[in-house]
Parts: structure tokens; sequence; C-alpha cells
């Protein structure tokens, strides 16, 4: 469904992703974990052309999303992002932000928008929550309505990129509840983060990024229990020991 | 004093009104009004030029704002008063004149007010509009705008203050607003010209200075607004 063919992605003289080759297929759930600055990020914003790339090819559904023929928003519709930071629009409210991009992208009717985001929110939990603004609500719920948000679009595939990462402990999981769930529902799903309980229960793959290149590639059973690079060694003592 | 305020107080506020063309304090509000309706949208679209990446739109607009900035209201009014007629084929009244020439200095201004509005919004808000597949133009329309504006309140007003005191340049070309007023206030009592200038003085204060008090109250909301939106994250 996605596949990168030797990307390679600079910021002025440093590489950021080198020479990355990978493929998720429909239904898969990859997470990927590497210290910071490996360019896990970065590799998971190149995706929906958040960051462009320098060399290579990525494919979503067998389509170059670089091709020119590609209309950019077309493609992002079609891929729900999660960000570290929720980015939740703090002038509307919680079914206003999941009603907006439906009715001015897909030009959904008023009425099946907010039929939708109430199903989303109860999807979420937050079904009490709707006309509640970003601001009155917890980290925690506000990441479950982003979550909402990007499902609204009925992308077949989503992003996430260190969703828990922002979060007080406490909050971590019912957010990752609801990931579980849509893994489980068998959404195409990337994930930046460093949950283990998280990707030892749904992942189907762990990536193992550091300083752009993919180190490791390994079944989170394996990747926990036996990593095989010394870098990915360090990084799981570092992660069990914090 | 007084007996000058009860003789010409009504020509002050609203000059020979209604028996003659609307002139003062009335005026004076009306083109800095007009000046500031007309100018709003304009600055919109040069500010959010100036944020623009693409060249061929941020050069000249930049280029414009730079002129602009760089040059006194006063000198504008007189290339507004003659080249305007030349443009045109035909006279327009003074205060036309005035208006068009606060609008483009406004819009220098206020854009850039626009500008620092725009960019003050953070990245993130962008790229989550951007991701849901919004364009570029429904994501400053929906997303970005309706928050700058809002913070921008006070900065306009501010705007607003100085473009109520560029109206007393009117006097230079003989529109009638207020400080056009009290000089002819001035040449027919001819032996008081401190107590009449000082009465414009504080008819000029005292707009600005409620306002500014407006400000503050306005600034004193926004910051609790701020204080709620950051507060759980």
């Amino acid at each position: 469904m996605i596949s990168f063919e030797n990307v390679d992605k600079w910021y002025g003289n440093y590489q950021a992703l080198n020479q990355i080759n990978e493929t998720v297929g429909k239904g898969e759930v990859v997470v990927i974990c590497g210290p910071s600055g490996s360019g896990k990020s970065t590799l998971i914003r190149t995706i929906n052309r958040l960051e462009p790339i320098n060399a290579g090819r990525i494919t979503v559904n067998g389509i170059d999303i670089h091709d020119k023929s590609v209309n950019v928003n077309r493609l992002r519709s079609e891929i729900g992002f999660v960000f570290q930071q929720f980015n939740l629009f703090p002038h509307l409210s919680v079914l206003r932000n999941i009603m907006l991009a439906p009715m001015d992208v897909h030009h959904v009717s008023k009425i099946e928008a907010k039929e939708h985001a109430i199903l989303l929110l109860e999807k979420v939990g937050l079904a009490n929550k709707a006309e509640a603004f970003p601001a009155q609500l917890s980290g925690g719920q506000q990441q479950r309505v982003a979550i909402a948000r990007a499902l609204a679009m009925n992308p077949p595939v989503m992003l996430f990129d260190e969703p828990t990462s922002s979060l007080d402990p406490e909050m971590v999981t019912e957010v990752l509840q609801v990931m579980k769930q849509l893994a489980h529902e068998g959404m195409t799903m990337i994930c930046v983060t460093h949950e283990m309980g998280f990707a030892r229960e749904v992942a189907d793959r762990i990536l193992f990024l550091d300083e752009g290149v993919v180190l490791e590639r390994a079944t989170p059973e394996n990747f926990f229990t036996q990593p095989q690079h010394k870098r990915a060694k360090k990084f799981i003592a570092d992660i069990r020991h914090a | 004093m007084l007996q000058i305020l009860q003789d010409y107080g009504i020509l002050l506020l609203v000059g020979q009104f209604p028996d003659g063309p609307i002139g003062g304090l009335a005026l004076t509000l009306f083109i800095a009004i007009s000046g500031l309706l007309c100018s709003f949208p304009i600055a919109i679209l040069v500010g959010v030029a100036r944020t623009s990446q693409i060249k061929v739109i941020y050069y000249p607009v930049s280029a414009l704002v730079h002129a602009i900035r760089g040059l006194p209201a006063l000198l504008i009014i007189f290339w507004a008063y003659f080249i305007i007629p030349l443009v045109l084929g035909r006279t327009i009244s003074g205060i036309a004149t005035v208006i068009c020439a606060l609008v483009v200095y406004e819009i220098a201004f206020m854009g850039e007010v626009v500008r620092a509005g725009v960019e003050s919004i953070p990245k993130g808000q962008v790229e989550a509009a951007r991701s849901l597949g919004m364009s570029y133009f429904k994501t400053l329309h929906r997303i970005i705008l309706p928050q700058a504006l809002y913070q921008m309140i006070p900065s306009i007003l501010n705007q607003f203050i100085n473009l109520i005191k560029n109206t007393s340049l009117g006097y230079i070309i003989s529109v009638n607003e207020l400080t056009y007023s009290a000089y002819q206030v001035n040449s027919q009592l001819l032996i008081r010209p401190f107590e009449v200038y000082f009465l414009l003085a504080l008819i000029y204060f005292l707009l600005c200075w409620s306002l500014g008090l407006l400000i503050f109250q306005i600034e004193k909301r926004i910051k609790i607004h701020r204080q709620i939106s950051t507060r759980s994250i």
C-alpha cells in the first residue's frame, strides 16, 4: 500500500533519511522507533508530503506521490495524520474541528458531517464533549479528538507521529486504547512511538531507525527480546530504564 | 475657552452641517473609519502576500510596503492630490483624495500587522489543516485568519488611532476636517490661538485616549483567552 524506494532526504548538509526501502501492506501496523533525531518523524511526514524528499520514490496505492499529476490535497485527504502536539483548531468546537475538513474538502453536507462526527466521538469515547472547545479538554482528550478528526475523512491509512509523547502518563492509556481498537479493526497504521506495550500488542513489524538508516526490521517480540544491532540494544536498554 | 466652545463647538463637531457640508470632528471620524474599512481588506491581501513563498508575489508587495513606509503621509496626500485627477481624467473631492491617500498609507502598516498576526499562528495549525487535505486558501480562510485577526484587534485599533491623527493632514488640501475647522475658528478669532489649538489638542487626545483604554480592555480579554487555550497543553 505504501512503499519507499531508495528515499533520501537532506536538511542542508545533514542527511535525515538514507536509502529508505520499505513496504507497508494493507492492514499492516508498523511501529517506527529510534532515538531522538533519528529521522523517524521525518520519515512519516514524507508520506503525505509534509516533508519533501531529495531522491527516491514513495508510492501510495501504486501512485508516485511526487508525480506531477497528483493533487496533493487529494493525496493528503486520504492519509490520516495525528500529531504529537494534537494541533486541534482552538477557535472551533470539538464537533467543528471534526466536521470542517469533510465539509470543506469532500463537500459533505452539514447534517451528514455532524452525524459522522458524533459517531466518531462515540468511538473515541468523547460524545459528551462535542460542544466543548479544545482548551477545555485534557491532553489525552485532545489527542482522541485529533484522531477522530483524522478519521472523519475515512482515510484508508493512518499515520501517528509520537501521539503520546506530550501526554501526562495517566493519559497515555486512553489514547493507546483508541489506537489499538483501530489496529484491531484492520486499519493500516504507521506509528512513530516508543510505547512498547502498544507495539507488542498490535504491531506486525518494528522498524528501528538511527541517523536516517533503518538498522533493524523485526517482529515486536524479536525486537524487544533479542535486538541484533548494538544501537538497538542500547536503545531498548535506555527506554526500559527511563 | 468655554466661550469658544459655546460659539464654535458645533462647527468643530459637525462643520456647517446640516446647512452646509459636514465637517469638523464628524468628518475626521468619517475619513478615519472609511480609511480603516477600505484599507483593511487590502491590508489582509498585502499581509498574506508578505508571508508568501512565491517570489513574484512576495517581492513586488514587499517593495510596495517598504516604499510606502518610507514616505511621510503628507507626501502621499500631495501625490494623491495631483496624480488621481491625472489617472481618472477628472477631479475628485478633497475628502476622497485624503481617504485614498490614507488607504495607501495604511495598507503598508496594517499589512504588516496582518503579516505579524499570520506568522504568530503556530505552524502545527497549518500542518493539521493541510494534512486533512485542505487547500492553502481554505486553510487561510478557515484556520489562520480567524485566529490571527482575533489576536490582531489591539494592533488594528492602534493603527486606527494613527489613522485618526493622520486625517489632520487633510488640512493641507483644505478638507474641512477637525484641524481645518480649528484653523478656521482661529482665523475668525485671530487673537486666541493658544486656546483654540489647546481645544483641538484636547479633542484629539480624548478620542485617542479613550480608544487606547478600549485597546487595553481588549488586550486583557485576549490575554485571558490565551491563558485558557494554553492551560491544558
